[in-house]
């Protein structure tokens, strides 16, 4: 049979020459696309380097059986925060190329063009919230939750890496809209009409349609393997009200996740719909109505807003206790209020749009709602300054961050109750306002609580601290910067400047912008500072390590067992006795006893149905972005396979024999016997080895 | 820990196989859970349709294109389709014979195939009728909902036959059994989806 150049092009859909962003920049060598291309190089290198670097080192192996295909819930969380850090290097770095095309276009067209500028804020904001954010919170629960509540794993743990792969399959696909046609115009929410084909008939939307819709399954099937977990694998004794603060947070995550991914799936999946069998849904005429978009999109974007936010207020809650060596202050208020934010998170939506044109009663009630939301806020504030209060505080990086967090998210919790007033959100409406202010809600209130957490629970992960001195040089960076790039959007906000802008006309306007160019670019000095923090630590890991398992005094079970922890967490599974129950046992001299007998260890086997399933999902968004029909269909067809594979399997786990579990952890206590335990004042120094000493 | 305590909601199998019955706590629960965020789909789904209604852009409305008496023939197939699951749950549960329960999931399936059946004939007919999802929000609405109802039935009655092939080549092992109770759970909750479609959607064109 013979095979036309044409049928060729039809195999790969829409794909041509003019796709790739390194011919576009060959054939148009303007800054504008040699920046795209740059983009895209980094993308291409950086992908054969890894590669290369892989197989240099000869780890495909070891990669593949230890990582890949495991299905331990710590190390599905450790990969989640490194795809994180990831994607948050390109995002920062997006950041930074609109805060300079801005200082640079008062009256000039600057370094980018309109629709390359709208390309950097949608996959910032996309990345950002979908691939930054939703994975540091959901590796660090991942990591965390199931040591705290003191179970072995989460409660479907191939489910987990399935959700891991999802998320992967949306980053693949955003990476790749950087080397293969355009990404999305339309913004991280992606509002039709705009986004429909009428106005935009490339790829862009559909790359964020498949991107978002990948990462939103992901989530929902992560929320709830997280809510199972926590309410049917806690240890003996750990009622509800003993749970540790950070998974109260989870929990409410979770439940928000489950309810509030839907909405989102169902928009996307409408919007597809409209682009590829053309629907009706959001177009203008024919029956379309574009404001049911809105409503479905932020009934998932404002309960959203929540599951980022209260993952990082259950670490402030642990930091905040832990380095003041005192029980956290108002636990019961804590809960009620994490509960109260929850609930409330689904009332408010319509505060997205107060200016869509409801009548003036309903933008009252959402108003009102969305102010009662700062009183639980609110008393979680003075919660944790009163566990500060008398307490011996130290001023480690973790706490550092809780602090700086607490005096900036106050700030941004008052713009948003100006925001919250719809005849105020009127005149701020759609301008850097807002911009500046949910970024003064995410950046202390979750990524500075992400920071903290992370190098609160490294340890834990790896055995050994994160270097104190680059730490703080890091935290300094993330502060200064973050006030020298948001404090001056407020007031060009004041002063009218609209969002998204891509060129300004009025000079006076410039001074503000090069303060948040500045501002942004000492971001970046913080992220950079946080891998020379690695690099550091790494490099002199034989200082740092604490192999016991406890540097900070910690209060709950998860500083209970070694650093790192054995793979199945605890030799025994532990009773609890009350709230922060490593703490009570170290005060009641019963930490590290001996069980009085061991017993045969059943954990998963690795398996490789999540990478499959992530890989096929990956491929099958790439086809139905580029209308290669076959290389949408097969994947799927690949899933199913998979999981009715998977269903025939039967030898799921593996035993780890009592006595192996006896000599390891005989080990790790004779360890104990061995070390000398520090006191709190050389808690940052190479004397702590993991072991704290008792507190008269 | 005793035999009849409820673990979930649902058909427990306390009191005919403990060991079965304290796995089955986490694994049904989480199902549930599963279940109750693919409600929050629907529901969705329902309130666009309800939103979108008067969306017909002058072309087929619900009066002119819903067959009530395939709607209700449909209806009367899959209720009778979650009845005769119910009885192969039961033939689970007791272990009545793998044939009886092999019989009642092959009923099951057989009804399953005929609602299917009959609802892509009632698409087809639409079509013939101009009544595509491209032709208005009204019709985009109505393709968003009732197909992906067709859609989980579908992936129902694949499931019933990869246990129906499981049950023949495991037996009524501890996997299966959990696996048919979550199988039961989703085919009811279909069942109950469907209530909604028929009163929601298909009695609208009555009016």
């Amino acid at each position: 049979m013979i095979v036309h150049a044409h049928d060729f092009f039809t195999l790969l859909g829409k794909i041509d020459l003019h796709s790739f962003a390194f011919v576009r920049a060959w054939r148009d060598p303007s800054l504008n696309q040699v920046i795209a291309a740059g983009a895209a190089s980094m993308v291409v290198i950086g992908a054969i380097a890894l590669v290369l670097l892989i197989t240099w080192l000869k780890k495909w192996r070891y990669l593949w059986d230890e990582w890949l295909t495991s299905l331990d819930h710590k190390k599905i969380g450790i990969m989640y925060i490194v795809l994180a850090f990831v994607m948050l290097s390109r995002a920062l770095i997006e950041a930074v190329l609109m805060r300079t095309q801005q200082a640079m276009a008062v009256n000039t067209p600057g370094i980018v063009s309109p629709d390359h500028f709208a390309e950097l804020f949608s996959t910032h904001g996309s990345i950002m919230i979908f691939f930054v954010a939703m994975p540091l919170l959901t590796g660090l629960i991942n990591f965390v939750m199931p040591q705290q509540i003191g179970a072995r794993d989460v409660s479907f743990p191939l489910l987990n890496s399935v959700s891991l792969w999802l998320t992967g399959a949306g980053a693949g696909l955003m990476m790749a809209s950087l080397v293969i046609g355009k990404f999305s115009t339309g913004g991280w929410s992606g509002y039709p009409p705009f986004t429909e084909l009428t106005y935009n008939a490339g790829v862009g939307p559909d790359y964020w349609i498949w991107a978002v819709t990948l990462s939103s399954l992901g989530s929902t099937l992560t929320g709830l393997n997280f809510a199972v977990t926590i309410y049917k694998k806690r240890a003996p004794g750990m009622h509800l009200m003993r749970l540790p603060l950070f998974c109260w947070t989870a929990l409410c995550t979770s439940i928000l996740m489950i309810f509030a991914m839907p909405p989102l799936t169902v928009a996307t999946a409408m919007l597809a719909l409209d682009r590829y069998l053309g629907f009706h849904f959001f177009t203008n005429g024919m029956g379309g109505n574009m404001m049911n978009y809105a409503n479905l999109f932020w009934l998932f974007g404002h309960p959203e807003v929540y599951i980022l936010i209260l993952p990082a207020f259950g670490v402030y809650s642990e930091v905040v206790s832990a380095f003041s060596s005192k029980r956290l202050y108002g636990y019961t208020s804590l809960v009620l209020a994490t509960m109260a934010i929850a609930v409330l998170s689904f009332t408010v939506w319509l505060h997205h749009f107060f200016t869509m044109g409801q009548n003036a009663d309903i933008n009252g009630f959402f108003g009102i709602a969305t102010m009662t939301i700062g009183i639980p806020t609110g008393v979680k504030i003075y919660d944790w300054i009163w566990t500060m209060f008398r307490g011996e505080v130290r001023f480690t990086v973790p706490m550092l961050y809780s602090i700086a967090f607490m005096m900036t998210f106050v700030l941004g919790g008052m713009s948003g109750i100006l925001l919250a007033m719809p005849p105020a959100d009127y005149l701020v409406h759609n301008t850097l306002f807002l911009v500046a202010h949910f970024h003064n809600m995410l950046i202390p209130g979750m990524l500075y609580g992400m920071i903290a957490g992370y190098t609160y629970w490294f340890p834990k992960a790896f055995g050994f601290r994160l270097h104190e001195g680059w730490g703080k040089a890091a935290f300094v960076c993330w502060v200064v910067g973050f006030y020298l790039a948001f404090m001056p959007l407020y007031a060009l906000g004041l002063a009218g400047v609209a969002r998204r802008t891509h060129e300004l006309f009025d000079p006076a306007f410039r001074p503000w912008l090069i303060v948040a160019e500045v501002g942004g670019l000492i971001l970046l000095t913080g992220l950079a500072l946080l891998f020379v923090q690695l690099y550091v630590s790494i490099r002199d890991r034989e200082n740092n390590r604490v192999p016991v398992g406890d540097p900070w005094d910690g209060r709950g079970l998860e500083w209970a067992n070694a650093a790192p922890a054995p793979e199945y967490n605890f030799a025994l599974i532990p009773q609890v006795h009350s709230r922060d129950t490593f703490a009570w046992r170290k005060e009641h001299d019963c930490a590290y006893d001996p069980p009085d007998e061991y017993r045969d260890i059943e954990m998963p086997r690795n398996s490789m149905s999540g990478v499959i399933i992530g890989v096929c999902g990956g491929l099958a968004g790439f086809g139905l972005v580029w209308h290669i029909w076959w290389l949408a269909a097969l994947p799927v067809l690949g899933v199913i396979a998979t999981v009715i594979a998977r269903s025939f399997a039967r030898d799921v786990h593996y035993t780890i024999p009592a006595a192996k579990v006896a000599a390891e952890h005989g080990e790790w206590l004779r360890l104990i016997r061995e070390t000398r335990p520090v006191d709190r004042f050389q808690e940052t120094s190479p004397a702590n080895r993991g072991l704290a000493a008792r507190v008269p | 820990m005793s035999a009849n305590e409820v673990k979930h909601a649902g058909l427990n199998l306390g009191d005919t196989d403990e060991v079965t019955h304290e796995q089955a706590g986490e694994g049904i629960f989480g199902f549930w859970v599963f279940l109750m965020s693919d409600a929050i789909v629907f529901a969705l789904l329902f309130a666009t349709y309800g939103v979108m209604l008067p969306g017909t852009a002058g072309g087929p409305t619900p009066a002119s294109e819903y067959d009530m008496k395939s709607a209700f023939i449909e209806t009367l197939l899959l209720l009778t389709s979650s009845f005769t699951f119910g009885l192969a749950s039961i033939a689970m549960k007791h272990e009545l014979g793998r044939v009886r329960l092999q019989f009642w999931l092959g009923i099951t399936l057989l009804l399953g195939l005929a609602f299917l059946g009959f609802e892509l004939h009632d698409f087809a007919s639409m079509f013939s009728d101009g009544a595509y999802g491209s032709r208005s929000g009204y019709l985009s609405s109505f393709f968003g909902l009732v197909p992906l109802h067709g859609l989980h039935v579908f992936f129902g009655s694949l499931w019933i036959v990869v246990m129906m092939v499981q049950v023949s080549w495991f037996g009524l092992d501890a996997r299966v059994k959990i696996n048919l109770l979550r199988l039961g759970l989703f085919w009811h909750f279909l069942d109950i989806v469907w209530v909604g479609i028929f009163s929601v959607v298909y009695l609208q064109g009555l009016i």
